[in-house]
């Protein structure tokens, strides 16, 4: 896993709820067997017409070569739905480091900070603003501060993650290096049941 | 000190926690199939690991197999290639696999607890959200991603941070024609997709106490459709039942000692919850959805939502872009509205009572010429027991097509979709934009709403059929 710190980027806007992760990868992409090439394939069914690559739907903002960054900000209940963890890939695989949301599903977020990618939770009212901020604006992720502003208000806002989490995404560890670790811990407690 | 059914569970796996941080969880049983293991396999397999303990994993071929013609090889490449994998992986790693072909094969949901692998008190996981359908057996249970698949292959643990609890009571008796799909969509209308987000959600209460086992299956099976971590119910008489006898159940040696642990599973009178909901099992309807998510829920006989008067704007918008996107009209009635097909099956309502609520419905009657009823059971064992009691051919006499077990069109992941534009009511747990397949429109419903709309080929309200 990359390790992550801060994302200084311009974001794109998507400012629906309940987002769920059948609208981010369609399950007819889940057939492949490695993690890899799931971008191309992100929000598939809103971004082209009649599932056509030459035909990309003009209103929808991926298309629209004005919004671009690492960071993608989009309504509340982000994620929801299955489990598919193909949804963080293809958002990681797209170029996405952060998602900015006032809400995120429970598996949707856990799958993210095991792919590098932070889910970032802010305030209805914070989420507002950055939904209202021209397509230039840069926002500025900190995760050692766990702290998101947008850089030309100076609007700031502490965002919470578990400082186990935090440790792991700083270092590019992941949780079975840890698991590993306490192999013996585990078959102490296999013995003792 | 008072516990609650959670905490029991949850404490007993406890392997350490950290500290300011998450707890490694112990699990028990980990399912896996076709479409959310091959990364993990990858995984190990790159730290040059071996599954730490195959005998606690089990496998099955489900969401990506076609649901005819089972014994010939799978007509897409990549589809073949998926479950080819898997059976590779399983032997590599010595996993008992139950593929195609298997009498044991089926939809994950489906054949754990008929198998009775799935008992209570466990901790279950597997690569799939409705991994919460086990809890119905006093177990914690919930779906994970594919690194905490592979998490689990590696060292049998997760870490896990512990949820907050919520109890939802369902008291009273169901009136006619109201079964268990409908309370559980019920409740997700009342509380919405989010509504239990970051709690582990026990459902008590005398209408769920009354509730079958396969019952309890499908409300526990969409806890993860209000967002919960997972579902549990308190294990019973008719839990140990159930499980009793069955193919992985406890032998007559252990049985005594196992009954013995679980009858201390429930939540003690004094334990507290961080949230408590009680509702009337009276006020449930037969329940219909209209939207694209599993909250936008009316009872049959009911409207949809007028717009104009939702006051929260991120709500009007949502509504109004899934009403765009289903073709339907604020303040109208669903009542009568033409259908073109009908879904039974998937891990929510594919079980043998499911299809005999079905069969009561239809027997001696045709289906509409208007509609397309597609009846998939959610393992070779259902599928055996509906030709054993000869539904079978009342699903054939009523014009059905009877398919072979798996997940089919809850998920469009096969050949069995649903034509865009068109709308089917479905027994599933998911009615997202394109989940049945690009355009299709899904109305979720209990099994014997999709049967009285089978006969009538518009949505129709059971109690008048009956």
């Amino acid at each position: 896993m990359q390790p992550i710190n801060i994302i200084k980027s311009s974001f794109v806007p998507l400012p629906m709820e309940n987002i769920d992760t059948d609208q981010i990868i369609p399950a007819r992409f889940l057939k492949a067997t490695t993690r890899d090439g799931f971008g191309k394939n992100l929000f598939r069914d809103w971004r082209y017409e009649s599932d056509d690559e030459n035909r990309p739907k003009a209103d929808f903002i991926l298309n629209n070569p004005a919004y671009k960054g690492e960071i993608l900000v989009a309504g509340k209940n982000f994620g929801c739905g299955s489990s598919r963890e193909h949804a963080a890939w293809s958002i990681l695989d797209y170029g996405f480091r952060v998602v900015v949301s006032s809400f995120f599903a429970d598996i949707f977020s856990n799958n993210a900070l095991n792919n590098g990618v932070i889910p970032v939770t802010v305030s209805d009212a914070f989420l507002d603003k950055i939904f209202q901020q021209p397509h230039t604006a840069v926002l500025t992720v900190n995760l050692g501060e766990q702290s998101i502003t947008i850089d030309a208000t100076g609007d700031k806002e502490h965002f919470e993650i578990s400082s186990y989490k935090k440790t792991c995404l700083l270092n590019g560890y992941d949780d079975i290096d840890y698991l590993l670790s306490i192999k013996e811990e585990i078959t102490a407690f296999e013995e003792a049941r | 000190m008072a516990k609650t059914l959670f905490e029991k569970i949850w404490d007993k796996h406890i392997v350490k926690t950290m500290e300011d941080g998450p707890s490694v969880l112990y699990i028990d049983k980990h399912f896996i199939h076709e479409v959310t293991s091959p990364q993990a396999f990858k995984g190990i397999e790159k730290r040059g690991l071996k599954v730490f303990r195959p005998q606690q994993v089990v496998a099955t071929a489900d969401h990506n197999v076609p649901t005819v013609n089972q014994h010939l090889p799978i007509k897409d490449e990549l589809s073949r290639l998926q479950v080819q994998q898997l059976t590779e992986n399983c032997k590599k790693h010595d996993i008992a696999l139950y593929g195609l072909g298997h009498p044991f094969q089926g939809i994950v949901h489906v054949i754990g607890p008929e198998l009775g692998i799935t008992q209570p008190g466990m901790t279950i996981v597997c690569g799939d959200s409705h991994t919460s359908t086990h809890g119905a057996f006093g177990a914690i249970a919930f779906g994970i991603g594919t690194s905490e698949v592979e998490m689990v292959f590696a060292s049998q643990c997760l870490l896990q941070s512990k949820p907050k609890l919520m109890r939802i009571n369902v008291e009273g008796k169901l009136g006619k024609g109201v079964v268990s799909k409908d309370i559980v969509l019920y409740i997700i209308a009342q509380i919405n997709t989010g509504g239990a987000t970051g709690y582990a959600v026990e459902f008590a209460g005398s209408a769920i106490r009354d509730l079958s086992m396969e019952a309890r299956m499908t409300i526990c099976n969409m806890s993860i459709e209000m967002g919960a971590r997972c579902g549990l119910i308190a294990p019973d008489e008719k839990t140990f039942e159930y499980v009793k006898g069955r193919q992985f159940a406890p032998g007559k040696e252990q049985w005594g000692k196992k009954l013995g642990e679980w009858q201390q599973l429930y939540s003690d009178q004094d334990a507290v919850f961080d949230k408590e909901l009680t509702i009337q099992a009276a006020d449930v309807e037969p329940m219909i959805t209209y939207g694209t998510n599993p909250g936008l829920g009316i009872a049959v006989s009911g409207h949809i939502p007028v717009t104009d008067t939702i006051m929260d704007e991120g709500e009007r918008k949502n509504i109004a872009k899934a009403l765009e996107y289903m073709g339907l009209l604020p303040g109208k009635s669903l009542l009568g509205m033409p259908v073109q097909h009908i879904f039974i099956g998937s891990c929510t309502n594919s079980r043998i009572e499911d299809l005999r609520m079905v069969a009561s419905v239809i027997k001696g009657k045709k289906k509409s010429d208007r509609v397309e009823v597609m009846i998939v059971p959610g393992s070779q064992q259902v599928a055996a027991q509906v030709k054993a009691e000869g539904l079978d051919k009342i699903f054939e006499a009523a014009g059905f097509t009877i398919r072979q077990a798996g997940c089919s069109a809850c998920l469009g992941m096969n050949e069995d979709k649903i034509p865009a534009g068109e709308y089917c009511i479905s027994t599933s747990n998911r009615n997202f934009e394109g989940r049945q397949g690009a355009g299709a429109r899904t109305l979720l419903a209990s099994p014997l709403t999709a049967a009285a709309a089978a006969l009538t080929g518009v949505v129709s309200d059971i109690r008048e059929i009956f």
